[in-house]
Order: structure tokens, then C-alpha cells, then sequence
């Protein structure tokens, strides 16, 4: 009974799979390592670059990570699990500009990623940005240029309720042209799935965030 | 000489002759997904491109180390190794780039250009072949890739690479970017790839049908 020379044997299958394993391996962590500064790099300016769009008089950005016990200054690593990530503006002066976050929610095409720029002692968001969306240009992209649907964000009221667990109100998006209150967005005419997105996604942001954070904004006053 | 022209003819069969994107047909996601703008397409094109060339390259030369039983797991394991690579790369080059690509640069790994090239053609030729006929594949990918999106960044934002080129009374068509806009561009350049194809043929059978009444 010997084998067929035709059928190889386990080892070696095994034998060469480890080998394409390990090339591969190697290749990957070695591009990872040498990228990993460039990448780091190009995230740091592109957020900054979006932060100091909410805050034109920011001059430093420093990323700090919400968790439920109190705030930590963030590392080069994404937000842990259950941290909500931030961002302090600091003008020339060191002082506390505001704060900036990200909302995302699903819109009509894909995630519609926001930064909202919160001022704490208004407890208002004073401005909008968006980080990322594959939204129908012409239609839903005009988040980004409809200037009644950004004046939404010149002072949208997302104080905290008493308790300081919650919002006070839910931020809302309201079919275009029934805004009552202040924490209502109103939507564009024919762009409510996008609107909608972005008021879900400050929504859900602002009620995770602003009850960590508030208790802790001393500790942000000035740059450290 | 001989192997001198067999190379080149490796490199133009991708180019021209079995173009992936107008004679074969493959790799039609990202052909219609990132053809929104030129400078999208030719970004894709090139990201494909690399991926294509360096696995060809190496399944070639591990091909008398590959045993027939594990080469497809090998093949991706490889395809997706250097997919990873171009995704580090690209957002290490520019960020706007990663973002406008978006889940694609991951998606090259199913892209059936790559592993049909490695199964096809590089796990059976030898390693300068393998590139060869890899780089003009992934060329001509490239340039069919930006055969569409020029048309679509045209007429869908009056563009070309982000230059405006109408002015700024002109009306954009929308449609041009939304994705039935990449069937209809892909249709046409099809259509008139079909039509120098069948003009072809019929010229080389109306010469061969003179040649044979001149014999006569």
C-alpha cells in the first residue's frame, strides 16, 4: 500500500501555508510599523483641521475621552470601549474655547459623521462641521451649505435636565419650517433623511457626553 | 528578441487586447462605485494595480513551493496581504484619499481581476512574465477606471480632476455621479468598444472575401 506520488502530504501543505503565513506576516506588521507615524500624523491635522473649523479662534486642540468615572486625556489609540472622545479648543491664551464631538447616524447613503461645537457656558452647540458622509449631492450633501438648516446650529439648546443625567430636552429634528423650540432642528425640504441623521447623531453624542463631562469642566478651563 | 517580445506582449494583453474592464468584464464593484471623479479612479487603478503586480509576483515566485490543494487559501492570504499594505499606504499618503475610497481599498481583496490573474497567468509563469502581464492588466484597469470617471466628473460636477471646466453657470447633472450614472458611462464605452470590434471583424472578413475572389 504506498501513496499516490500525486497527492502531497499534510506536512506538506502545512509546511507551506506556515511559510506564505510568515512572509505575509512580516510584510504586514512592517508596513503597519512604518506607517503607523504617517497615519497618526494625518489624523491628528485632519480632525484638528475640522475642530478649528467649529472654532475659528481655537489654536491648540487637545483630544480627551469621556469615560463613566471622570475624563482622561486621550492617547494615540481610538476611544476605549464605553469612552465617548472629545475635543478641547484652546485660544492663543490657553483658555477654553469650547468643546467639540462627533455625532453619527445612519443617513440616506451611508453614516453621516458631524462635529458639533458645544459652548459650556451657554450649554448651546454654536456650530456644526462634518467630518464624513456619502450623502446624494444636490440633495442630502446640503447639509453642508443650506444656510437656514446651519443657523439650526448658531445656538441649538442642549442643556442638561436637573438631574444632570440627561439632556433636559431631546434634540430633535422637526419637518422643515415647524421649529418651535431651541433644541429643534429644522430639516431641509427634501433632505429629511439626511437632517434627521445629523439630529440623531448630536443627539445621541450630546446625551452620552455632556452629563460625563459636565461635572469634570474644571479640570478643562485651561490648557494643561 | 523573441523573449523580448513576448514580454511586451504579456504587458500590452491587459492594456488593450483583454482589457479587464471593457473586453472581460471583471471587476465591475469598484469600476462602479469609485468612478466618481478622475482623480478617484486613477487613485483606485493604481491601488489595484500594486496589489496586482506584487501578488503576482510572489505567487509566481512561490509557485513551485504552492501545492495545488492550498493555492486558492495561499492566493488570498497573498492578494490580502498587499491589500492591507495599500490601505497603511494610502492613509499614510492622504486621508481625504482613504476617506473618498472608503470601504473599496478593503474590497480590492474580492476583486476578481486578482485572484483570476493569480490562478490564471502567475501561478504558472515565471516572474517577470507574471509582472509584466500583471502591470498591464492592472494598466489598462487603471485606464478603463478613468475612461469612466472622467466622463462622470465631466458631466456630473463640470470638472476635470477637480479643474473647473464650464464655468460656474454650469448646471451639473446629478445623475453623472449617483451610481446609475456609472452604468449608463460604462454602457456607452461598451457600446462603442463593441462597434470598433464588430467594424473590425467585418473589414478583416470583407479583405478576406476580396482576397479570396482576387485567388478565384
Amino acid at each position: 500500500m504506498s501513496r499516490d506520488p500525486e497527492i502531497t502530504s499534510s506536512t506538506d501543505m502545512i509546511r507551506a501555508l506556515g511559510l506564505i503565513a510568515a512572509i505575509c506576516g512580516i510584510i504586514i506588521v512592517g508596513v503597519y510599523e512604518f506607517t503607523l507615524d504617517a497615519v497618526n500624523a494625518n489624523k491628528k491635522i485632519a480632525l484638528e483641521r475640522q475642530v478649528f473649523k467649529v472654532f475659528p479662534h481655537a489654536k491648540t486642540v487637545d483630544a480627551f475621552d469621556a469615560l463613566p468615572g471622570g475624563i482622561s486625556p486621550a492617547g494615540d489609540h481610538d476611544a476605549l470601549a464605553g469612552a465617548v472622545r472629545f475635543y478641547a479648543a484652546y485660544d492663543a491664551t490657553g483658555k477654553l474655547a469650547g468643546i467639540a464631538a462627533e455625532g453619527s447616524s445612519a443617513g440616506y447613503a451611508d453614516q453621516v459623521r458631524v462635529l458639533y461645537a458645544w459652548d459650556p457656558e451657554k450649554q448651546l452647540i454654536i456650530g456644526l462641521g462634518v467630518i464624513s458622509m456619502r450623502e446624494t449631492p444636490g440633495i442630502g450633501d446640503k447639509i453642508l451649505v443650506d444656510r437656514d438648516f446651519l443657523h439650526n446650529f448658531v445656538a441649538l439648546d442642549v442643556s442638561l435636565a436637573a438631574d444632570l443625567n440627561s439632556l433636559a430636552h431631546m434634540v430633535k429634528t422637526v419637518k422643515h419650517g415647524t421649529k418651535s423650540h431651541d433644541w429643534e432642528i429644522d430639516a431641509i425640504s427634501g433632505a429629511t433623511v439626511t437632517s434627521k441623521a445629523v439630529g440623531r447623531g448630536i443627539n445621541q453624542s450630546a446625551q452620552a457626553l455632556l452629563p460625563r463631562l459636565m461635572p469634570h469642566l474644571a479640570q478643562l478651563r485651561n490648557k494643561s | 528578441m523573441t523573449s523580448l517580445v513576448s514580454n511586451f506582449d504579456e504587458f500590452m494583453d491587459g492594456l488593450w487586447k483583454q482589457n479587464p474592464i471593457f473586453v472581460m468584464v471583471l471587476g465591475m464593484c469598484p469600476t462602479l462605485a469609485v468612478t466618481v471623479s478622475a482623480i478617484n479612479s486613477i487613485s483606485m487603478g493604481l491601488a489595484t494595480t500594486f496589489v496586482l503586480v506584487a501578488s503576482c509576483l510572489l505567487v509566481s515566485l512561490l509557485r513551485h513551493a504552492i501545492p495545488k490543494e492550498v493555492r486558492i487559501a495561499s492566493y488570498i492570504v497573498i492578494i490580502a496581504t498587499f491589500v492591507t499594505v495599500v490601505d497603511y499606504a494610502i492613509q499614510a499618503i492622504s486621508l481625504e484619499l482613504y476617506e473618498a475610497l472608503g470601504a473599496y481599498i478593503k474590497l480590492i481583496v474580492a476583486n476578481c481581476i486578482l485572484l483570476g490573474r493569480a490562478e490564471a497567468h502567475a501561478a504558472k509563469t515565471p516572474p517577470v512574465a507574471a509582472s509584466l502581464n500583471a502591470c498591464g492588466m492592472g494598466l489598462g484597469f487603471t485606464l478603463g477606471l478613468l475612461a469612466i470617471g472622467a466622463v462622470r466628473e465631466i458631466f456630473g460636477s463640470g470638472m476635470l480632476f477637480g479643474v473647473s471646466l464650464f464655468g460656474p453657470h454650469f448646471q451639473p447633472w446629478v445623475i453623472m455621479v449617483l451610481p446609475p450614472g456609472g452604468f449608463f458611462v460604462l454602457a456607452g464605452w461598451l457600446i462603442l468598444f463593441a462597434a470598433i470590434k464588430a467594424r473590425n471583424s467585418s473589414q478583416l472578413s470583407s479583405g478576406e472575401r476580396a482576397l479570396e475572389g482576387g485567388k478565384s
